[in-house]
């Protein structure tokens, strides 16, 4: 279920990856969008790490699943509630 | 089980490719090129120069600067992945070439990762093979077109290490090698037209990977990250191995880079980077090898000198 707080948090921290501000649009890709590149994946998915207190297993290392703001939400919804 | 690294060799064709003579073809500037990869120059073989020819050549330098003759070698370990057919590979010609009509020579077809592989295969076979010759060759402006996100980034070269039971510079302490089958279409090539790389995935698996292999190795033998003296890893992107830097925490000055100069050279860059860092007389102190690639395959071996 999308979390507005954790979206806010989530924004923030493509903001300050992207130095630049994320998409109104929580559907957006932020790659095809050209916002975030390749290099900038990684240390968006050590950030959420951080921000959220999940370690992010090697097998969930899909970019899929990190592509946009509401992607990323989902993920974290299904894994900080089990 | 001991093992030693006896000496490095290279092999680089003369063909300058600098970014702006690539830049049109694929629809970006030089400055782009550069700075998604660090890389300004590659080079590319002639036409009929092949991968057997340029792993000779560097098995060549190898051997000569090591001082000793492909005649004592107990086996040879041919990495490539941009091989001219499926078989034989390119290890039997080499060895032919070299020479040698009954030393056992193997392929590892495993691209980027597969002169790691080599080393450490070596290391646990010197004990009873003797000297034993990694060479790494690859031609891979064969298997590029015009997509920008690969063209950019290849180059062709060959280099060889030579590892063996007879004490060395370096003493080979250990070894991790993994291998994730679930991502083997992220970057793969068919034998026809150009190979295909997700290069998202790609970066994101290699920038987590590579240094949990780095610090699984050296943590198995006690080592700091910060107590290594030189990082010789592929050479994939130099944007990539800058964040390995970050990652281990670790200044970038200990990561040797060739990449702005040679390109990619899949499985050949990490054996081109220890030959040319090994001529600057680097100091004494522990040094890692690490590779990531196609499969997914990756590890690191460390090494410790001996003078």
């Amino acid at each position: 279920m999308p979390d507005s707080s954790r979206s806010q948090r989530l924004r923030k921290l493509v903001q300050e990856i992207a130095g630049k501000p994320a998409p109104e649009d929580d559907q957006e890709s932020l790659f095809e969008s050209g916002l975030l590149d390749s290099f900038a994946l990684p240390d968006l998915v050590s950030a959420i790490e951080k921000e959220f207190s999940v370690k992010v297993p090697d097998s969930d290392l899909n970019p899929r699943k990190f592509d946009s703001i509401a992607r990323m939400d989902a993920y974290l919804a299904d894994h900080i509630s089990k | 089980m001991t093992a030693y690294l006896n000496g490095f060799g290279a092999y680089l064709p003369e063909r300058v490719v600098a970014n702006a003579e690539l830049a049109e073809r694929v629809g970006k500037t030089s400055e782009w090129i550069e700075s998604v990869s660090g890389i300004q120059e590659r080079r590319w073989a002639r036409p009929e120069e092949t991968v057997a020819n340029m792993g000779v050549a560097a098995a060549e330098d190898c051997l000569r600067r090591a001082g000793i003759g492909a005649n004592t070698l107990g086996m040879l370990i041919v990495s490539s992945g941009s091989g001219s057919r499926g078989f034989p590979g390119p290890a039997a010609e080499v060895a032919a070439r070299l020479g040698l009509d009954s030393t056992p020579a193997i392929d590892l077809p495993i691209a980027s990762a597969g002169s790691l592989f080599g080393l450490a295969l070596a290391m646990g076979l010197a004990e009873t093979q003797g000297d034993i010759l990694v060479v790494a060759a690859e031609k891979m402006s064969a298997l590029i077109e015009n997509d920008p996100n690969t063209a950019i980034l290849f180059g062709d070269g060959a280099g060889a290490g030579l590892v063996s039971a007879r004490p060395g510079r370096w003493r080979m302490l250990d070894a991790v090698l993994h291998t994730d089958g679930q991502s083997r279409e992220a970057l793969a090539f068919d034998g026809t037209g150009s190979l295909k790389m997700n290069g998202l995935t790609v970066i994101l698996q290699a920038a987590r990977k590579i240094p949990s292999s780095i610090t699984e190795v050296l943590a198995r033998q006690n080592i700091s990250a910060q107590q290594v003296t030189a990082f010789l890893l592929h050479q994939a992107n130099l944007n990539l191995v800058t964040r390995v830097a970050k990652s281990l925490e670790v200044a970038p000055e200990k990561m040797f880079t060739n990449v702005q100069r040679y390109g990619n050279t899949s499985s050949a860059s990490m054996l081109i980077a220890a030959s040319e860092w090994a001529e600057t007389n680097p100091g004494p102190g522990p040094i890692v090898f690490s590779a990531f690639g196609a499969g997914f395959h990756w590890g690191a071996i460390v090494a410790d000198s001996t003078a």
